[in-house]
């Protein structure tokens, strides 16, 4: 499942065991309320790193799940399902009132790359673990609002092509090397650390968190709309 | 405050004096009206450099003049006043026929950098200056129009995260590598040079300004409805 600890002025968010990390809708809630928790609890200075243990990041949506309804409309129904109860996690990272790390140690795949592509930051492992959008390959169109954020968080056109049309598993130093991540270290220990000192490093800017999800909300403008995300015009706090 | 000079068929705007060249209401007015004269005598063959002495490009509104207000209210007034002042500045720009140069030889902070950012070419000194956009530090966000022409204007995501998120203050030579100048260089004179050298080649195409600028339009969509500028179609002027 997923756990939130505090360290310091870091809010550590963690997807525990070794599985896949399949976001069923069990797994969404608990990620919703653990997110709501951290904005609540937000002061300045505050920053999140999202990490996982094991082979993955997380590996998407549970079609097992989907698929145990039994039939074709009933495993449609529950990945739909799934994919409206997500939308909320996606709106909630994209509001943040805090700089936002992805510790991506293992693979992210699916829903569980969007996941990690919502945060402000991403650090990747060079040496193992791919970054995958797999629904090309399995047949499945893209919700609109994962559309969105690819369109809105990867400027390039071909690798938005590479990724969602081609379905390529992109490795640490191509995404490091075509922007889609911050950084890519090699073990997965590097990654963690390197996300902390981020992390960390944001955190000492001591924003004003309201504003600054004003901002990251103002880079994205059409993802918030399709997060029926609002504005705030915030001015003069420290004329 | 500035001046407009013709060169032949360059127009060439200055920021004049050692100061920061903030733009308060005055100057903000002084521009429009000299960008405006500037297109009433554009010419095929134009082109516009808009440039500054001394350390500095220009560093935004004046802040101080908004905290004259003697209010916290009075302030936030002040500055939404001269945000929707400069609103035009920018249209004029995007809608100018003839292509724009920014000579950047010293440092361009927020509506400085967006004044920059608002010509077709940008050049800078490797050696001196930076751009940067400081709200996110001061925590003021930012107008819709400014959002959209960095959106727009800057295709690489991370870029724009960095700038706007995380407060950036990007130096020459990182500028020229991550796009966001045409190119940097060693050195004042050898800014302007490089600009006029430009200037005058761009000049030599001897674009047709109208089409040019609907070209130019076209190639920010969002930005161009936010400021309200209208589109002509163009078809056989030289078929």
């Amino acid at each position: 499942m997923c756990t939130l600890e505090k360290r310091g002025n870091l809010f550590i968010l963690t997807f525990t065991g070794e599985d896949q990390h399949r976001f069923n809708p069990n797994l969404i809630g608990s990620l919703l309320s653990l997110l709501s928790q951290v904005k609540a609890e937000a002061t300045r200075g505050s920053a999140l790193i999202t990490q996982a243990q094991g082979k993955f990041f997380s590996n998407g949506f549970d079609l097992d799940w989907a698929q145990a309804a039994g039939s074709e409309q009933g495993a449609a129904e529950r990945l739909h399902h799934m994919v409206a109860l997500f939308k909320p996690v996606t709106a909630a990272l994209l509001s943040l009132p805090m700089p936002t790390v992805a510790a991506i140690t293992g693979h992210a795949a699916a829903a569980g790359f969007l996941l990690a592509l919502s945060h402000d930051y991403l650090i990747m492992r060079k040496d193992r673990g791919v970054l995958y959008m797999s629904e090309v390959d399995i047949a499945l169109t893209i919700p609109d609002y994962f559309n969105a954020l690819f369109r809105e968080k990867i400027g390039d056109a071909s690798v938005r092509r590479d990724l969602l049309l081609r379905g390529l598993k992109m490795k640490g130093d191509e995404a490091e090397k075509r922007g889609v991540v911050e950084a890519a270290y090699d073990g997965e220990a590097e990654v963690r650390e390197a996300s902390v000192r981020l992390a960390e490093n944001l955190g000492k800017r001591k924003w004003n968190g309201e504003v600054y999800a004003e901002i990251r909300k103002g880079l994205y403008p059409q993802l918030s709309a399709i997060l029926g995300l609002t504005h705030k015009a915030y001015t003069i706090a420290r004329l | 405050m500035c001046t407009l000079e013709k060169r032949g068929n360059l127009f060439i705007l200055t920021l004049t004096g050692e100061d920061r060249h903030l733009f308060n209401p005055d100057l903000i007015s002084s521009l429009l009206k000299l960008l405006s004269q500037v297109k009433a005598q554009a010419t095929c063959g134009s082109a516009l450099i808009t440039q500054a002495q001394g350390k500095f490009f220009s560093y935004g509104f004046d802040l101080d003049w908004a905290q004259a207000a003697g209010s916290e209210q009075g302030a936030v007034k002040r500055l939404q006043h001269m945000a929707d002042l400069f609103k035009p500045v920018i249209a004029t720009l995007l809608s100018i026929p003839m292509p724009t140069i920014a000579a950047i030889t010293g440092h361009a902070v927020a509506a400085g950098f967006t004044l920059a950012l608002s010509h077709d070419y940008l050049i800078m000194r490797k050696d001196r200056g930076i751009l940067w956009m400081p709200e996110v530090d001061i925590a003021l966000t930012l107008p819709d129009y400014i959002n959209a022409l960095f959106k727009e204007m800057i295709g690489d995501a991370s870029v724009r995260r960095d700038l706007l998120l995380r407060g950036l203050k990007m130096k020459g030579d990182e500028a020229e590598k991550r796009g966001v100048v045409k190119a940097a260089y060693d050195g004042e004179a050898e800014v302007r040079e490089a600009s006029v050298c430009l200037a005058e080649n761009l000049g030599k195409r001897k674009w047709h300004g109208e089409v040019y600028a609907e070209i130019r339009k076209g190639l920010y969509p969002q930005l161009s409805a936010i400021l309200g500028l209208s589109h002509k179609v163009y078809a056989i002027a030289r078929l």
